[in-house]
Order: C-alpha cells, then sequence, then structure tokens
C-alpha cells in the first residue's frame, strides 16, 4: 500500500527542528520502520519531520574515554566504525544483527533506540554497556539511562517534544569482552529472544535480554552472579528466572549463556 | 514538491506529493521499470537500489528524500561491454526463473561483493537473507554470487 498524505517538514538543524515537534508530529529518521507504518497505514501521523538534514547529529567521537553516538549516526556507520570495533565491539555484534546491509544503510542509531521496538538489538546492547540517552527540547536538555528509557513496546519516556540528539556510552573496563547471541527465524528477521553481554576479566559484568519482557531489560542478578565468581551457565539461568513462558524461559537462559562465553573468550 | 534525482547519471525532474515512494517515483515518473515493487513494507528487497552507491530500499524512502541525490538502478548495471559479472552469472547458474526479485538482488550483491570482495559462501548467504526469491531455491542464486565474486577478483569467469 501506499502512505496516507501527511504535511511535511524537512528542518536543517536542531534548533530549527525543535519548535516543530509536539502530539501532531511524528519524527523521520532512517524510515526503515516508520515508513512500513506509513506504507501500512498503521502510521498516520498529520506531520512528518524529516530530520535526516540534521548533520550535526551525525558523528562518531570519543571523548574522555566515553563512545558519542549523534542520533543520525547510520547502523552501518556503527558497524564500520574501527572505534567502535576496537573499544565497544558489542556495537560491532548488535549492529550487524539489525536487519539486512540495505536497512542499515538507512537506519539510524537514534531512530532504533527512540521507536523502541521490543526485538531491536542496539536498545539491548546499550543497556548492558551502561549507556546514558541526551534528550533535548524547546525547555533544555535531560539525561536518562538507557535501563530507564524504554516502557513498552514502542513506548519510551521521550515527550513528544523531545528529540533524542546523542547517546553516550562510557568506557568498558580494561580486557572486557562481548557477546551478543540472539534467535531469529531467518538471518536479519526480528529477534525472538537475544541477549548482550559486556563481562570483564575480574567478573565485573553488563548484561541485558531482548524478548525476556516487553522492553529490553537489564538482567541485574546474572550480572551479580558473574561479578560473584558464578560460572556462565549459573548466571545465565538468573538471567531467565523472572520469564514465565517455559519455552521462552529456556531460550533466554540459553541465549544469555552463549552471549556470557562468548564475552569471555 | 519539485524534486531533482540522477539516476544512472542522468537527471530526472518530477513533481510529487511528500508521501510518493522512491520506488513509485523511479517507476512512475523516471519510467524505469526494471525496479520491481513486492511487499512495500522492507521485507522482499525486490525494489533495491543504490543511493549514492549504498543499496536500499527504495519502498522504505520517500521520493522527496532523494532529491539531489545520485541513484543507480538496475538499467544502469550493465556497462558498455555488455552484462555486469552478476548479470552473466545469474543468467548462466540459472538464478532465476520469474526474474522479479532479480534486480534486487543484483543491487545488494554488487554494493556487497565491491566492500566484501572476499567473502565465504556463509558470508553470502547472510547477504543475501535481504532478499526473497520464491521460484530458485536459491541454490542457483548462491552459486551465480560465488561466480561473479571470483570473476570480480580477476580469478577467471569462475566457471567449471
Amino acid at each position: 500500500m501506499k502512505p496516507p498524505r501527511f504535511e511535511y517538514a524537512a528542518p536543517s538543524s536542531v534548533e530549527e527542528a525543535l519548535p516543530l515537534l509536539g502530539e501532531a508530529a511524528t519524527l523521520l529518521a532512517g524510515g526503515q520502520s516508520l515508513v512500513p507504518m506509513l506504507n501500512l497505514r498503521l502510521a498516520r501521523p498529520e506531520l512528518v519531520v524529516d530530520i535526516n538534514g540534521l548533520a550535526e547529529l551525525d558523528y562518531l567521537s570519543d571523548e574522555d574515554g566515553a563512545l558519542r553516538i549523534g542520533a543520525l549516526t547510520r547502523q552501518a556507520t556503527l558497524e564500520r566504525s574501527e572505534l567502535v570495533a576496537a573499544r565497544w565491539p558489542l556495537l560491532r555484534k548488535a549492529a550487524r544483527l539489525v536487519g539486512h546491509p540495505q536497512i542499515r544503510t538507512r537506519g539510524t542509531v537514534g531512530g532504533s533506540v527512540a521507536h523502541a521496538d521490543p526485538a531491536a538489538e542496539l536498545p539491548t546492547a546499550l543497556i548492558a554497556l551502561g549507556a546514558r540517552l541526551q534528550l533535548r527540547s524547546a525547555g533544555g536538555d535531560r539525561s536518562v539511562d538507557a535501563s530507564e528509557f524504554f516502557l513498552g513496546p514502542l513506548y519510551t519516556t521521550r515527550e513528544p517534544a523531545e528529540l533524542l540528539v546523542e547517546v553516550e556510552v562510557p568506557e568498558q573496563p580494561e580486557g572486557a569482552g562481548a557477546g551478543f547471541a540472539e534467535q531469529a527465524r531467518t538471518h536479519g528477521d526480528f529477534a525472538t529472544a537475544g541477549a548482550a553481554a559486556v563481562v570483564a576479566p575480574d567478573g565485573r559484568a553488563g548484561i541485558a535480554l531482548l524478548g525476556a519482557g516487553p522492553t529490553p531489560a537489564r538482567a541485574e542478578a546474572a550480572e551479580r552472579a558473574l561479578a560473584g565468581g558464578a560460572a556462565p551457565h549459573e548466571a545465565a539461568a538468573l538471567a531467565a528466572e523472572d520469564v514465565e513462558d517455559e519455552h521462552r524461559s529456556a531460550l533466554c537462559t540459553e541465549l544469555a549463556r552463549r552471549a556470557i562465553e562468548e564475552a569471555l573468550r | 514538491m519539485r524534486i531533482s534525482v540522477e539516476i544512472n547519471g542522468q537527471a530526472h525532474e518530477g513533481d510529487v506529493e511528500p508521501r510518493t515512494l522512491l520506488s513509485d517515483f523511479i517507476r512512475h515518473d523516471a519510467g524505469l521499470t526494471g525496479t520491481k515493487v513486492g511487499c512495500e513494507q522492507g521485507v522482499c528487497g525486490a525494489c533495491t537500489v543504490q543511493l549514492d552507491g549504498e543499496p536500499v530500499r527504495s519502498c522504505l524512502i520517500l521520493a522527496v528524500q532523494a532529491n539531489g541525490r545520485s541513484l543507480t538502478t538496475i538499467e544502469g548495471l550493465a556497462g558498455e561491454g555488455g552484462l555486469h559479472p552478476l548479470q552473466r552469472a545469474f543468467h548462466e547458474a540459472h538464478a532465476l526463473q520469474c526474474g522479479f526479485c532479480t534486480p534486487g538482488f543484483l543491487m545488494s550483491m554488487e554494493a556487497y561483493l565491491r566492500e566484501h570482495p572476499h567473502a565465504e559462501r556463509d558470508e553470502l548467504r547472510d547477504a543475501l537473507a535481504g532478499n526473497l526469491c520464491r521460484c530458485t531455491g536459491y541454490l542457483g542464486i548462491i552459486e551465480a554470487v560465488e561466480r561473479a565474486a571470483a570473476e570480480l577478483r580477476g580469478e577467471g569467469d569462475g566457471r567449471d
């Protein structure tokens, strides 16, 4: 099908974009989720605000040890970045599982986070990495922990007048390894479940699951267990202990084990 | 809205609504019907074209977003010397039956092989996952891409 009619605005700076945001506006970043929803007429926005002209939000930089990702950075750019591969390898591993190359050419990091699909890989990886999200509105900036941003499927703490402008990923512990494991029907399809893990040699860990609930979530019990010297399979069992569905619980446990073991290799 | 898009080196202008999809602009305004429209929800890959050299789903981009940009479609793949190695390999390895999905496969794989000239078979299979074919069962397609990759690396044409 074809999209319904909408008004269209293409601001060229964040300053121009902010006054356009609000209840009537839908943000168009990479469009790899929004345009299918428009084509299927699941989304019928009055106004589409196309933020692809906001070049100021397209960057990857290393500042005081932390990685700053502009919200408009393409998933393909994240995947190709040597800086990311060397210091935040979990992000490259997660990016490679996002859709297909044709999707990642357009899809953005900020769009994946703000869209909040419960099967999305990048939000899960960002939670495991302890990332913070920077949101801007006409009233100013606020920063929120990635683990507190997601409220439900396609539902976050972002207000309609807010623009996600940056993702900040802290420096990871020396020698930390990364693993991402997921189960999908075919490569590039939406994942049924997945697990992201960053584990340091001393056991300090960041672990997050997708598919264990309505949003990606940290597996704090598993993190504590690893820090206390537990084996990967013991920590993995704790990661999914609250998942009610038996199949899903088994899947999450196994994927968490694979992710942790990959991180420790 | 008035837009101008360079397609295969030639400027195409048109008046489009904001909601016009790039795939429809390519087919209806520019008249280049080699690009196929399958699912219009980003799953099948039939509408894949290259935007500034990178593969994209043209059904998931608004035509206005391509204003001033450069596109390559299947009509731009063959050079003056005849078929592109991928096109020839698809022909020879029986990598198509009805052919509807073929332009999308070719535009995806041309970009992929440029970036990954030494891809192994498993990697090729993953790279092909973004394009659906309902006729061939994929084996011919995998063989064709391997043949074309060998030829593009300068290792003969990959034929037995």
